[in-house]
């Protein structure tokens, strides 16, 4: 069956397809095209590095500030936190979420409720939902366009100043812009032996998401670490003494300085979360090595095919990242005259 | 965040104050716990969640656990079911390796304790001897104990070979084979022929890109069909090859860390000797660099250590996969958490050690400085 075909091509892609891929972010029939599976699946993958990178980002911040914290019980907590994260295999722990946890939840029936109305149980969490009413499709497109333009806004030169935090009123202007574009919130409620409305985030994603994140998170932490540790402390000293409050110390002095030592190790942290994604094959997640290398190799028997799409699409993914933090980290550098 | 930097900037004098024991304690408990309202409250906190979190957890490892027994009627609590891991510790360290030829597998580990003992010593004599003893004299003779056939032991087929066993073996043939060919792909990256540094840079890229999984499936599905017909490798050797050709990518780099960090006046001194290149590098820059990324090299061993459970993907049968092979036995059906926390604690165990000898290494070079 492997020596099947002789020819090597993409032809493939534009074939019917006959699976399921259970979760997705944009509508999926069986029978539509392998290249429309591969926009489904690239899409998955990069909903979890993204919500990966997010979370492991902000943890990652938490538990290095903790390191350093003055107080004996913080600063060790976070110690072994970071030991027993970084000691144990990242596979262990996405299959130990999967499995030792998110799989022992109880039934539907029994679901536990979280604060906001959210519901828990073994197909995973289940969100409420808004529903736009008839403005929706304006005014959502608005308040995402105000989010997207608040970082542009706060360089934004006005009287040869940058407005600065002023800009932050946008946040507050894109809120009500989205809550007067909402009709109705979809509650999830049990009917029959299952959860109808609201948004369901299967498990799968979640184990994912969470070895992801608390993986990257306690290599992010050792790296903040030691990028507040190495910005030299006659720096703190100096700026003290020239009276600025130690709030501003910190903010206008040692974090700008620590930020430029961060960018680029944290830079390749983000890289191994993007990588590690593929780890979702264990889990079942329907990510890009999921459904490429498990049905999609099983169904056209396109090995080469369908490794050379798999390894280009991740190296591209790769680049593509690394090359913005190359930006951000060129823009944020020392000038050196 | 302000008190959080605070203790490093302005490190806090230790306690000078003579005085009982118990006013050091109570010294120590104001310096570390109750040092503002802040950090009173932070401590209060701290506190309060870990007597929700620590007690029950104990309760479920420790007091209520079963360990003894043979089956899974032993288990009636409700704390965890040891006796399962205990039942099933062979299949967890040699996986299907015939249990009347388990000496052969503690022999082999034997002699790897004993061929690295010397190389970890800071103080051995001759100490390169010992590395080169253990990378040409130790892998043969495993190699005998492991799989036989020959010498008056029976052949054991790597089908069979398992547990954490695998997980130890497949890490010390990767180091073994991606570190000369990492060093040699670092020299080639700082190297003035133009070909040799752009080959070098596009392999290194190229596998630091990618995912290991894809690496590793390749060497499952792909290799096999550019063999020719009739010549099959075996799966086990095929991983090893994918997991040096992409560890070695890594010890690249971390190597070329430590070439840069040798002074430019070692090279030039060394050639205004009149020494040839090769011999500039074997003698006068590698020594440097190897001895200064020591740690590093280390850090990467953890990882790839770590990520030896990927094998179990492309159906292999290391540490990880005979827990899962093992939770899916109808007699012991629902330990999962038993299986996963003790596979976890075994890494644990492992890397821990080993990063912990790194930090030691990293300490010794930070004072010779």
């Amino acid at each position: 069956m492997s020596r099947r075909h002789t020819g090597f091509g993409f032809g493939f892609l534009a074939e019917d397809t006959n699976f399921d891929i259970p979760f997705r972010l944009i509508t999926w029939n069986v029978g539509d095209t392998y290249a429309r599976a591969l926009l489904v699946c690239v899409l998955n993958t990069l909903l979890v590095s993204a919500m990966s990178i997010v979370a492991a980002t902000l943890l990652g911040l938490l538990v290095g500030v903790m390191r350093l914290s003055a107080n004996w019980l913080v600063r060790n907590i976070a110690l072994g936190f970071i030991e027993l994260v970084r000691n144990t295999p990242q596979l262990v722990q996405i299959i130990f979420w999967y499995v030792a946890v998110l799989q022992t939840l109880p039934g539907p029936r029994q679901s536990i409720p979280l604060p906001g109305g959210v519901l828990l149980n073994v197909r995973g969490f289940y969100l409420p939902s808004f529903v736009g009413n008839d403005l929706a499709n304006t005014l959502w497109p608005l308040a995402l366009l105000l989010l997207l333009a608040t970082p542009f806004v706060w360089r934004l030169p006005l009287r040869d100043f940058p407005l600065g935090p002023k800009s932050l009123l946008l946040l507050p202007a894109a809120i009500v812009l989205f809550a007067a574009g909402v009709g109705h919130m979809d509650w999830p409620e049990l009917h029959g032996f299952n959860i109808a409305g609201g948004v369901q985030v299967v498990p799968e994603l979640v184990a994912l998401w969470a070895g992801l994140s608390i993986y990257g998170a306690a290599f992010i932490a050792e790296i903040v670490r030691a990028a507040i540790l190495s910005v030299h402390k006659g720096q703190r000293e100096a700026a003290l003494s020239l009276g600025l409050k130690p709030r501003k110390v910190l903010s206008k002095v040692v974090l700008p300085q620590a930020l430029r030592v961060m960018i680029p190790p944290i830079t390749s942290q983000y890289l191994n979360i993007i990588k590690s994604s593929s780890l979702g094959a264990a889990v079942a997640y329907p990510e890009l090595f999921q459904i490429f290398a498990g049905t999609v190799l099983q169904q056209t028997a396109r090995e080469t095919e369908t490794m050379v799409i798999l390894m280009a699409i991740f190296l591209s993914i790769n680049l593509a990242t690394s090359a913005l933090m190359n930006w951000y980290n060129h823009r944020v550098a020392l000038v050196r005259r | 965040m302000s008190d959080a930097t605070a203790e490093q900037r302005l490190p806090v004098q230790r306690s000078l104050a003579p005085g009982t024991p118990g006013a050091r304690a109570l010294d120590w408990l104001k310096r570390n716990l109750f040092g503002s309202l802040f950090n009173t409250l932070l401590s209060l906190v701290v506190l309060a969640l870990a007597m929700l979190i620590v007690p029950p957890l104990f309760r479920w490892a420790v007091t209520n656990a079963t360990i003894s027994g043979v089956t899974k009627a032993a288990c009636s609590g409700d704390g965890a079911c040891w006796t399962f891991i205990r039942m099933r510790l062979p299949l967890f360290f040699y996986g299907l390796y015939p249990s009347n030829e388990y000496w052969r597998v503690d022999l082999a580990f034997a002699a790897l304790a004993a061929f690295c003992v010397p190389v970890l010593r800071e103080q051995t004599r001759h100490r390169m001897l010992f590395v080169f003893l253990l990378f040409t004299a130790f892998p043969a003779l495993a190699f005998w104990l492991l799989s036989g056939g020959f010498l008056g032991l029976d052949y054991v087929d790597t089908n069979l070979w398992g547990g954490l066993m695998l997980d130890v073996l497949i890490s010390f043939v990767t180091v073994a084979g991606s570190l000369p060919l990492g060093i040699l792909l670092a020299l080639g990256r700082r190297s003035q022929l133009p070909v040799v540094r752009t080959l070098s840079v596009c392999y290194i890229e190229l596998w630091r890109g990618v995912p290991l999984l894809t690496v590793l499936f390749m060497s499952a599905v792909l290799l096999p069909l550019f063999l020719p017909e009739g010549v099959s490798v075996d799966r086990l050797l095929r991983a090893m090859v994918a997991l040096i050709l992409f560890n070695a990518a890594y010890m690249a780099e971390v190597v070329r860390g430590g070439l840069q960090g040798v002074d430019t006046g070692q090279e030039e001194a060394a050639a205004s000797l009149g020494l040839r290149w090769p011999h500039t590098q074997a003698f006068i820059v590698l020594p440097q660099a190897l001895r200064i990324v020591l740690p590093g090299i280390i850090n990467t061993v953890v990882d790839l250590f770590k990520d030896t459970t990927l094998v179990t993907i492309i159906g292999l049968f290391d540490l990880l996969g005979a827990v899962e092979q093992a939770l899916k036995d109808p007699a012991w059906l629902g330990f999962a958490k038993e299986g996963y926390v003790f596979s976890a604690m075994v890494f644990f165990v492992c890397c821990y050690a080993m990063s912990a000898y790194g930090r030691s290494m990293e300490r010794r070079l930070a004072q010779g400085q």
